[in-house]
């Protein structure tokens, strides 16, 4: 059920680091590996009702109620179609886990520092808040996902 | 039994405590400076001579309390650590032992009576304190040097006698295994995780005929819940298992100080969860000893005092609103205050100044510094300060809280009130709009079903608001899936109503259906959750689902059923202490369809009644003759929702705000007086609707500001013309971020005869400059983008703005901050909500602009 995707390389160079990567709409995401505890297909979900608009909902997991955050109305972007279902990335913060809703799962990449940097400055507010940076890999960019802003409660629903 | 159980309980926790002593004292040799651990050391000594003092044990106690005597000065800095100080108290720990094993082989301290090493220790802590003098010099250190050859030997001799019994010495306490409370509640969530496993499992085998998992899954079946109930036995204990020693402490002390105490115990069954157990342990003993010692008064002296000759100590345990409660109370003296005060001060915990401005509370607070005693006398029993702020420490650490209830000379009560993130609580289960929420059973009252036709009957509506005759009284309702803003459930044939208690209140709340009781465990939300006040936590249910549990306080004000009046003054209070936040004082009144308006009561005059029959015509207008003037009236609803019939002509007499401006007064005709509080507007909400501001969460409840200027001159063009004020038509431009606090400043210049200009942010403000120099700009500190300070440059830097007087407002009128803004360039600065201190600055700033451009060097400068 869950895939363990905290299989880190031992490539430890100063200028590389490795992203889980996954998409969201046509955004193409990653997020630090070491940030990731689980990925889990769709879970079954307790809405909160009352909540942020940002929140769909708690689910179990193990045990552990896990707040999940949906990445699309994070960042502003029209809800998911028809069936499609979302995956649960559940990263590690500060103040336990969070589980990101996101489209779909891509592969853990290696990526240059060099090609990294900062978002461009008309980047949307919403997007803005929450993405570090850009990587520019040879056929796509891959933008870093701020986790901590990410969750923060206070950030995003204004 | 008890007793065996008790000094069995002793081992295993004065094991535990020698050994993290032997780790503390070895890295204290490190780091002889680190106070914490001197502390830490000082308190576990403190432990267990406590312990063993109760139990009897006369050798280990004045062991113990010799070695404390020496910490205790180590502590307070009075004398230097030195490492033969450390062995001494090593070699301390080593007798602590060595008396252990011998009452865990026999039940008895042994023959033993280890002179030499009480001898040493007291010779070191009434060795001068050393001042300059090293260790190894002078007499003293030489007359310890030899005690040390003595005696050394005799222990050695005496240790390989209890060699044999040291190996079963730690039988009991290898009968048991301390395993981290985290490592228990992963297992626990496990084993819920493996308990939906097999009903899976289950489910499949009713499915399928095959035998042989059919046998497999029956003892799945049996070693899961086995297993479940192991470990949630591993965590939950009753906390009679920390009381039950207590009848002894107490009846110690009374004996040890010739006093007469009863001991009550109410609540005994309450189950704590294991993590607060081991918590309070330690903390509850150090209560009930205080209130033995300091609390309860000698018997001679209850008498003289009226009382009974018996003191009355209480111990409760109770669940409520989501906590475990935990109360010691006695009858006796209570604190002192002023002692308490005086103590503080010779201590040198609080300067003579503070204390005089401390509140009684505040005072009796001082218990819980380290450091604090009370206690006359240094006693065997208690008074070396180290009681109330362990207590403290360990509660908080806990996420509790120790609140003092002091009744001066009836007594006084220690509430612990410990949350029950990790504690199982019974819970009613209830579904509203398909979800399926918790209801803690404590704020549980009873459970009402109206059937049939009748039940819409039943709920009846007081004004719009829904209540039910419960027995006589009137029971106000909420429904749960409005206030959750959840989807109604269709129209089903009985309705649900589940009374609950908030507080001192109590509410009936409508629910779709009411399923069963549970034991939930209860665990937090995630941070994105906290703000909402709607719940308590969250479980998981038997199917493995999530489910919120409510906060039944949260829901009661969230649905208004329960008065905000208490809880506001709550709120403000906090927000006081809290400091520094600026509150603003509102009257709230109803008018027409208005359930709720406010105006600044800074703007009020008087609040008026006046009997209907007074109300006389002039001009069209209703007035009433006022102390010998004619105060013109204007019905506030009239106002407001032009063309609505005057509903309440009857209501007699008439309430009236009266607004003064200068000499004149304006009385607003209002269908009922509220309250007045004192809040921070949360939302400013600009409102396009005439007569209002805007909209702000006033009490938690979304209150309509009163847009006075514009109210008064709907109602009465007249009034304002030769009003003349002091404005004499100036132009002012207002800039500032909020519209609600511009609305406010602008009603009061309207007022006093300016013409007003606003401006929302800098750029706005140099637009209106740029059309119209005005005679004076008031901006807000806070002026959206980077603060007004931008706005000063730009003016400063245009010679025809150079001159305009420019008014800081500031949110609340610290001086410090009003000194800092008068030299950053500003004319003047003042609270934003003053609004008498602003207009009379107004005046002040634009008379001076006046007598400025009428002089000739100016003259033709501008314009």
């Amino acid at each position: 059920m869950a895939t363990d995707i905290a299989i880190v390389k031992s490539d430890t160079a100063q200028n590389s680091r490795q992203l889980s990567t996954f998409f969201v709409a046509d955004l193409f995401f990653g997020v630090d590996v070491l940030r990731v505890q689980e990925v889990l297909r769709f879970q079954q979900m307790t809405h909160v009702p009352q909540a942020p608009d940002v929140i769909e909902g708690l689910i179990n997991l193990r045990g552990q109620i896990v707040t999940a955050i949906d990445l699309r109305r994070r960042l502003r972007l029209p809800p998911r179609t028809g069936d499609q279902t979302p995956t649960n990335m559940v990263i590690r913060t500060d103040d336990g886990a969070v589980s990101l809703l996101v489209d779909e799962i891509g592969d853990v990449l290696d990526v240059d520092a060099a090609t990294y940097e900062r978002p461009p400055e008309n980047l949307d507010p919403a997007a803005r808040e929450i993405i570090h940076g850009v990587y520019k890999l040879k056929d796509r960019l891959l933008l870093v996902l701020e986790t901590e802003r990410t969750v923060d409660p206070a950030a995003g629903d204004a | 039994m008890q007793d065996q159980d008790v000094i069995r309980e002793f081992l295993v926790e004065s094991h535990e405590n020698l050994s993290r002593l032997d780790e503390e004292l070895v890295e204290l040799e490190k780091r002889p400076k680190d106070a914490q651990l001197l502390a830490s050391i000082f308190r576990t000594i403190h432990t267990v001579k406590g312990t063993c003092g109760f139990l009897a044990f006369s050798t280990l106690e004045r062991i113990t309390h010799q070695a404390e005597s020496l910490l205790s000065q180590l502590r307070d800095g009075k004398r230097r650590l030195t490492p033969s100080l450390i062995s001494l108290i090593l070699d301390t720990v080593d007798a602590t032992r060595k008396v252990l094993a011998s009452i865990e082989a026999s039940g008895e301290e042994g023959p033993e009576r280890f002179e030499g090493i009480t001898e040493r220790l007291r010779i070191a802590a009434q060795m001068p304190p050393d001042t300059d003098s090293e260790p190894g010099s002078g007499l003293a250190p030489a007359s310890l040097a030899d005690h040390d050859d003595e005696t050394a030997p005799c222990e050695i001799r005496e240790g390989t006698k209890s060699e044999e019994t040291g190996l079963k010495s730690s039988a009991v306490a290898d009968a048991n295994i301390r395993v981290g409370v985290g490592l228990l509640d992963k297992l626990m969530d496990l084993v819920g995780e493996l308990v939906l496993t097999r009903n899976q499992i289950l489910q499949f085998n009713t499915e399928r005929e095959d035998a042989a998992l059919n046998a497999t899954s029956q003892r799945l079946n049996l070693i899961t819940t086995e297993l479940q109930e192991g470990v949630m036995k591993t965590r939950m204990q009753p906390i009679g298992m920390v009381w039950n020693k207590l009848p002894r402490v107490v009846r110690d002390m009374a004996v040890a100080m010739g006093k007469q105490i009863r001991l009550e115990m109410d609540g005994a069954d309450t189950e704590l969860d294991r993590t607060i157990i081991e918590a309070i342990k330690d903390p509850l003993v150090h209560l009930v000893r205080n209130s033995c010692d300091h609390g309860i008064e000698p018997s001679e002296v209850r008498i003289r005092a009226g009382k009974s000759p018996y003191g009355r100590l209480t111990l409760r345990a109770y669940h409520e609103g989501g906590q475990v409660n935990i109360e010691i109370g006695d009858d006796g003296a209570g604190i002192d205050v002023a002692q308490v005060k005086q103590k503080a001060i010779e201590k040198g915990l609080l300067r003579p100044e503070q204390a005089e401005k401390l509140s009684d509370r505040e005072a009796v607070n001082l218990i819980f510094l380290p450091g604090f005693s009370t206690a006359q006398a240094v006693t065997n029993v208690s008074g070396r300060g180290v009681g109330m702020d362990v207590v403290k420490s360990n509660i908080e650490k806990i996420g509790g809280i120790v609140d003092v209830c002091n009744r001066p000379g009836e007594g006084s009560t220690v509430k612990l009130k410990i949350p029950l993130t990790l504690a199982i609580i019974p819970g009613l289960v209830i579904t509203s709009g398909g979800e399926r929420f918790v209801i803690p059973q404590v704020s549980l009252l009873e459970l009402i079903r109206l059937e049939g036709d009748s039940s819409e009957k039943h709920i009846e509506q007081v004004h719009g608001t829904p209540v039910y005759r419960r027995r006589g009284s009137l029971l106000p309702i909420a429904y749960l899936n409005q206030v959750l803003g959840l989807k109604s459930a269709e129209q089903a044939e009985a309705v649900s109503i589940v009374v609950l208690q908030a507080e001192d209140r109590q509410f009936g709340l409508v629910v779709d259906g009411i399923n069963d009781t549970q034991e939930i465990v209860v665990k937090p939300l995630g941070k994105q959750l906290k703000g909402l006040t709607e719940y308590a936590g969250a479980t998981i249910m038997g199917d493995g689902r999530v489910a919120l549990i409510l906060d039944v306080l949260g829901i009661g004000q969230r649905s208004g059923v329960l008065a905000e009046s208490r809880e506001q003054t709550r709120v403000a209070a906090k927000k006081k202490a809290h400091g520094g936040i600026e509150q603003q004082r509102l009257l709230l009144f109803r008018a027409g369809s208005f359930e709720r308006l406010a105006v600044p009561l800074s703007l009020v005059a008087r609040l008026e009644e006046f009997p209907r029959s007074s109300i006389e015509f002039a001009g069209g207008c209703q007035v009433v003759q006022y102390r010998n003037r004619i105060l013109p009236l204007v019905p506030l609803r009239n106002v407001l929702e032009s063309g609505a019939p005057d509903r309440d002509e009857t209501a007699d007499p008439v309430q009236v705000i009266v607004f003064n401006d200068g000499d004149r007064s304006v009385g607003v005709v209002v269908d009922q007086i509220l309250d007045v509080v004192e809040e921070t507007v949360m939302v400013r909400q600009k409102s396009t609707r005439k007569g209002l501001l805007g909209s702000a969460v006033v009490g938690k409840r979304v209150t309509d500001l009163l847009d006075l200027n514009e109210v008064i001159h709907a109602a009465n063009e007249s009034w304002f013309q030769g009003a003349g004020g002091s404005g004499n038509g100036k132009s002012i431009l207002v800039a500032e971020g909020s519209a609600f606090s511009r609305g406010l400043v602008r009603s009061g210049l309207d007022m006093a005869g300016y013409r007003v200009e606003e401006a929302a942010n800098l750029d706005e403000a140099i637009r209106e400059l740029e059309q119209q120099p005005a005679d004076v700009v008031v901006a807000a500190m806070d002026l959206p983008p980077s603060g007004s300070a931008a706005l000063l440059a730009a003016m400063r830097a245009r010679p025809e703005w150079e001159r305009i007087p420019l008014l800081g407002l500031v949110d609340s009128a610290g001086q410090r901050q009003l000194s800092d803004v008068r030299t950053a360039g500003f004319e003047d600065c003042q609270a934003k909500f003053d609004g008498n201190a602003i207009l009379e600055s107004v005046a002040r700033l634009a008379s001076a602009q006046a007598s400025r451009e009428t002089a000739p060097m100016c003259a033709g400068e501008e314009k």
